[in-house]
């Protein structure tokens, strides 16, 4: 099939008024199984040069490639165009992410995100001396499966970007910050969790969350994160991480 | 220009990277990470399987052992005191990522969970053995993630999409790097006292292939231009199983839980290649064996893939004909291959449970590269004298552990392994070593290079120079070679190089995130490895692991049990027609064939 690309561009080096702009670009045979990335591939290989945006593992796994497509967040590596080509035109539209200072067309400035990351303590956390036989620290595998579902996080940025009360105050960790610090304070190993459960217990912490739930739809690595939020709203209420996670409900992903 | 000056520089920011970050920052060494992506952004996330280490938390298991399949896996051209040290040192190396935090699976006495994996043994090679170490089927996602939790941890300073693009030699010393700073455009110097390289692989000079669009052998061709040979590049792995057209990697666990590679006739042609373990064979025989099948026109539609089936149906059938009773159904699939159906799903909207997917090699590893001690020191000749300031550690190194063809987990047992070694010894390097004065204008040749792609009046489109290369590579020096197409591809890639050099345009002229200029200097990288590839497959005349020649079809362990040490003759680094010189006289390490017959070089058989 032909689709026609509707691209946010942007270039920060077009002069003193350079202001984003959106730019059509028609490709032809396109099959209904190619990636949406590919497909900026060939307008950058074949048309124009300039269109910039990052990717690397081409396979979902990497995290670069998170973009607004047809208004939602997905990573471009992982789309097929024929999930997501309308009208008569076969139009896809493409966009930055939401949230994060555009630096040129796709690409956003990714510090922000990262700071709030970093606010987190997003470490393994724990000062008691290793086991003295030299070997590993003992944990059950259903504790271990407690914190499953957020050790999957990419750090692409899809749910946080997705985030309205993110968007309203960038000073919000934002959900994917939430989702790494999860993934510690619900680790029976870890020590640092009620250090991180005041972080969050802050003003710009869970509480800006207001449940609504665009977060879970727009990760690429299907984690269930406005529950997570939820939990650890639960484990702030209750001053406590046990008993709140019931494995039986864990998301039943990818156990060996 | 800006020069940043830090006692140790670390070039990538994957699994070996990190590694060696932390591990070089543990005695107060100051460490910087360049990095030409973010951290996580790194292939080592892409790992699913796990990473092999003789805990022997399941059943009983000793490091000797992993050295042995590790050097019969390699088909006898590792390093034996190489592959000691790797089987050795991984027993420390994973019980210290747990106490990272690393979420692996647990055994039900909560130890770390193993499991098996291809060409994985007890006793030498007695049977299978459970040496595998996971964290569900994401196992270098979650390493590079804890390590990089670390190293934030740790407060080791990261320069984030700093894409490094020359190294800075006084004398035959290493001093420091030149990195383009991609939100900017504008040069940088690290001015070190180490460097270690920790760039990756290049699987990208090939057209179907399982690595990142980012993977294209910067680290190596940086050094290469600047005199350092690579070691044994003529063994590069190509995955059996990689999605036909994507090269995406589909996990070897699809044969171990019974999927069957069939023809366009529908027959099961493993049965004919290895009629003992079939379609579990070793990854170069079984991609091998699909070449076969394509070459006989018995491809699917006559094209280049064949299929896998794991369709409970096909796969019953099958278990029924070898007289087993174990079946599965398809709620069986969906619990043990949950990544697999998602990735046919969404790559190439094909559903496993009811129709086979189409696969082709893909691609995947390279078991050559900078020549490296066991300490992750870089050397330079046949006799192992070292550059001294210059480190490499995981797929861009060629210790050697690998050999011939790498055993599946052993990738990030190498990374973790030698990454750590080299932060060790980088880290006691630098408390008596001084910083060496940078010579004067570092920069220059590589600011020319730069302008000499930018400016570029030709009319060849950079893409059209890249697809070409990866078209000749994947067609005359993958799976299966011989002298007349090798010379092929030698030819086509001095055109390539021709026209690269005199002949192509890029479009964005600006200095901010210009990939576009990026992906140029890139280009130039593979082709420097598509030299060095091509040049040292044609000169080996054997069949070996993964190099498998036509025209030489047996091992020849009277001429050929040695490395390839491939150099670049040309002084100028950018040279329009370089030159390249062979040498094959770095004898292989045999210290454990010296005292147990069993490590000496047999007929590799499964």
């Amino acid at each position: 099939m032909d689709i026609t690309f509707r691209i946010r561009r942007y270039n920060p080096e077009s002069g003193g008024k350079a202001k984003p702009f959106w730019q059509e670009f028609e490709l032809k045979d396109v099959a209904e199984t190619n990636r949406v990335l590919e497909m900026l591939h060939r307008v950058k290989w074949e048309q124009d040069g300039t269109l910039s945006f990052r990717r690397s593992c081409s396979s979902g796994i990497c995290g670069s490639d998170a973009m607004r497509i047809n208004g939602r967040n997905m990573l471009a590596c992982k789309v097929l165009v024929r999930d997501v080509v309308r009208g008569e035109k076969n139009t896809i539209q493409v966009e930055p992410i939401l949230g994060l200072p555009v630096l040129k067309d796709l690409i956003v400035d990714m510090e922000p995100f990262f700071a709030h990351y970093r606010e987190v303590m997003p470490y393994f956390i724990n000062n008691d001396p290793v086991p003295a036989d030299g070997r590993e620290r003992l944990q059950s595998q259903e504790d271990r499966d407690v914190f499953d579902d957020t050790t999957n996080c990419i750090l692409c940025a899809a749910c946080t970007t997705s985030c309205p009360s993110f968007w309203a105050n960038g000073k919000y960790v934002g959900p994917a910050a939430i989702v790494q610090a999860h993934r510690f304070i619900f680790d029976s190993r870890d020590q640092g969790w009620k250090d991180r459960l005041a972080v969050l217990s802050e003003p710009n912490g869970v509480w800006r969350c207001r449940t609504i739930y665009n977060c879970t739809p727009a990760c690429p690595r299907n984690i269930e994160v406005t529950r997570a939020i939820g939990e650890v709203k639960l484990a702030i209420q209750r001053g406590k991480r046990e008993g709140i996670i019931d494995p039986a409900t864990i998301p039943a992903k990818f156990h060996n | 220009m800006k020069i940043h000056k830090h006692e140790v520089v670390i070039i990538g920011a994957g699994g070996a990277g990190l590694m060696a970050a932390l591990y070089a920052s543990k005695d107060g060494a100051d460490v910087a990470v360049v990095s030409k992506l973010y951290p996580t952004r790194s292939h080592t996330g892409a790992a699913l399987g796990g990473i092999g280490a003789a805990l022997g938390n399941l059943e009983e298991d000793k490091p000797i052992w992993h050295a042995f399949d590790t050097v019969k896996g390699g088909d006898y051209l590792a390093d034996q005191d190489a592959a000691l040290i790797l089987a050795e040192n991984a027993v420390d190396a994973i019980v210290e990522l747990e106490h990272m935090g690393l979420p692996f699976d647990r055994t039900d006495d909560g130890r770390i969970s193993q499991r098996r994996f291809g060409g994985h043994t007890s006793n030498f090679g007695e049977k299978p053995v459970r040496r595998a170490c996971h964290s569900a089927d994401r196992t270098g996602h979650m390493i590079l993630q804890t390590l990089y939790q670390q190293c934030i941890k740790n407060n080791v300073n990261f320069f984030d999409e700093y894409h490094v693009v020359d190294v800075i030699m006084n004398g035959d010393v290493c001093v420091g790097a030149v990195a383009l700073e991609l939100s900017t455009g504008e040069f940088h110097i690290f001015h070190a006292k180490a460097i270690l390289f920790a760039t990756g692989g290049w699987g990208r000079v090939w057209q179907i292939t399982s690595n990142a669009h980012s993977l294209t052998g910067d680290g190596a061709a940086v050094v290469f231009r600047r005199g350092v040979p690579m070691e044994d590049m003529e063994f590069y792995q190509f995955h059996p199983t990689g999605l036909y057209g994507l090269g995406v990697l589909l996990t070897e666990g699809i044969r171990g839980e019974g999927g069957i590679l069939l023809n366009r006739n529908g027959e099961r042609f493993m049965e004919k290649y290895a009629p003992k373990i079939k379609d579990l064979a070793s990854r170069d025989v079984v991609s091998r064996s699909i070449y076969f099948e394509v070459r006989d026109g018995k491809g699917i539609n006559g094209s280049n893939y064949v299929h896998l089936d794991i369709r409970p149906q096909t796969v019953n059938r099958y278990l029924a004909e070898a007289g087993e009773t174990r079946r599965i159904d398809e709620d069986y699939i969906r619990k043990n291959l949950a990544e697999t159906l998602d990735v046919c799903r969404t790559y190439i909207g094909v559903d496993p449970l009811t129709e086979p997917i189409p696969i082709q090699p893909t691609a995947h590893y390279a078991m050559g590269g900078i020549p490296t001690n066991i300490d992750a020191e870089v050397i330079r000749d046949a006799s192992g004298t070292v550059v001294r300031g210059m480190y490499a550690a995981g797929e861009v190194a060629c210790v050697s552990v690998h050999g011939a063809n790498r055993l599946g987990t052993n990738s990030l047992v190498d990374l973790v392994v030698f990454g750590r070694r080299g932060g060790m010894k980088m880290a006691e390097f630098v408390k008596t070593a001084e910083f060496l004065p940078l010579p004067n204008n570092p920069t220059a040749q590589i600011e020319a290079e730069f302008q000499r792609i930018r400016n570029g009046k030709g009319k060849t489109r950079i893409h059209e120079l890249r697809t070409r290369m990866q078209k000749v590579m994947m067609d005359h020096v993958s799976v299966f070679r011989t002298e007349d197409t090798m010379q092929q591809a030698v030819d086509e890639l001095i055109e390539l190089r021709r026209l690269y050099m005199n002949d192509t345009f890029i479009e964005d002229k600006g200095s901010k995130y210009n990939t576009d200029l990026l992906e140029a200097w890139e280009l130039g990288c593979m082709l420097d490895m598509a030299d060095v590839t091509a040049i040292s497959a044609i000169n080996r005349k054997e069949s070996r692991g993964a190099h498998s020649r036509e025209d030489y079809k047996d091992r020849d362990d009277v001429k050929w049990l040695v490395h390839t040490l491939g150099y670049r003759e040309t002084d100028d680094p950018y040279a329009p027609t370089p030159t390249y010189r062979l040498d094959t006289t770095k004898a292989v390490n045999m210290s454990l064939a010296d005292s147990d017959p069993r490590f000496v070089p047999k007929e590799r058989v499964y």
